[in-house]
């Protein structure tokens, strides 16, 4: 039930949030005032249906600009989904993350949850938000300008949702596609290809604004609740958890996407969604969503 | 103790209203315009041909 639900919510989010069907069908791109604001996951805003921005690129456009400046218009949208859902954007909202989980569903390969040394390459994701997103787009030029780093070398959801679409329609485009192009290419076929094996490796291991959500899991408002006294220890839920965590760090981990696979496994129902910080008393809370 | 107790409890809140803020913040120095004027062209980086 909770599985259905979440895959409509993924499929309807990434129809809502790409829409814009002429920019599709022409090779041009949505120009209305709703790109002001950004939408919560990892969504290009040179995908011809997007109808608002991407986050992380509007983090590197506003680095972008001369000298340093504080990306206030930025952070505004990171503090507000973060607070508000935690990485809850990546279980749910992501078109990206919607995408490899499609990949995941291909029936060949023994499926993985993790790549081998996953505790540090887990930290990946950190890296390309400091290195790439950051001090990437304050400090690499490309001539006289700076460029958007992460997008420019490394974002798969740009390649897939942005530069295939767009060079499908629009010749002009097509012919200028080189060096980079293929690079962005194989990163993100390279990235589809692993997707088979491993659950998400672009969310768990590199993906800039998985990091920045990460950090807000532990005190969001939307949580998955443990009554620790109602649980038997019987490691269901871990077994069933993509991020393989144990009962004690779902939800508060910053690897937890909030996918609720640990609610539906949970056969005693001590795991459910709820709109509230784990620390408080469990009576105090307001459940939004329940296992059946 | 109590203070700090009740602040981390809500602490999803505080960080919501910073984040209004930083908006608020952002739209009057023109943040948001600047991501607009990016959005609304095609950006030939991320496609790969920038």
């Amino acid at each position: 039930m909770l599985k259905k639900l979440r895959f409509a919510v993924q499929v309807l989010f990434t129809i809502l949030t790409n829409g814009y069907l002429y920019g599709f069908l022409n090779g041009k791109i949505y120009q209305g005032n709703l790109k002001y604001t950004c939408v919560p996951g990892l969504n290009c805003y040179s995908c011809p249906g997007a109808v608002a921005s991407c986050p992380m690129g509007a983090l590197q456009a506003l680095l972008n600009r001369q000298g340093v400046h504080i990306p206030f218009g930025a952070l505004g949208f990171f503090f507000l989904f973060g607070s508000l859902l935690g990485r809850f954007v990546c279980g749910w909202l992501c078109p990206f993350g919607l995408v490899q989980e499609l990949m995941h569903k291909i029936p060949v390969f023994r499926k993985r949850k993790t790549l081998p040394f996953h505790s540090v390459l887990k930290y990946g994701k950190y890296l390309v938000l400091i290195l790439l997103a950051g001090v990437g787009s304050l400090f690499l030029f490309d001539g006289f300008a700076k460029v958007p780093a992460f997008c420019k070398y490394l974002c798969p959801s740009g390649t897939l949702l942005g530069a295939l679409p767009l060079m499908a329609a629009n010749e002009a485009l097509r012919s200028q596609a080189g060096g980079l192009f293929f690079w962005k290419a194989g990163v993100l076929l390279f990235l589809l290809l692993l997707s088979v094996k491993v659950y998400r490796p672009f969310c768990q291991y590199l993906c800039p604004l998985g990091a920045v959500y990460g950090w807000f899991n532990r005190f969001s408002l939307v949580q998955i609740h443990w009554e620790k006294e109602s649980c038997t220890a019987c490691g269901l839920c871990q077994r069933a958890c993509p991020a393989d965590l144990s009962k004690e760090e779902i939800s508060r981990s910053p690897e937890c996407i909030r996918c609720g696979r640990c609610v539906e496994a949970c056969p005693q129902k001590c795991l459910h969604f709820s709109v509230k910080s784990p620390d408080t008393p469990k009576k105090a809370s307001s459940q939004i969503l329940h296992k059946e | 103790m109590n203070f700090w107790k009740h602040f981390r409890e809500r602490s999803w809140l505080w960080g919501m209203l910073a984040g209004i803020l930083f908006l608020i913040i952002g739209a009057s120095t023109g943040q948001l315009s600047l991501i607009w004027r990016k959005a609304v062209m095609i950006c030939l980086e991320c496609i790969g041909i920038g």
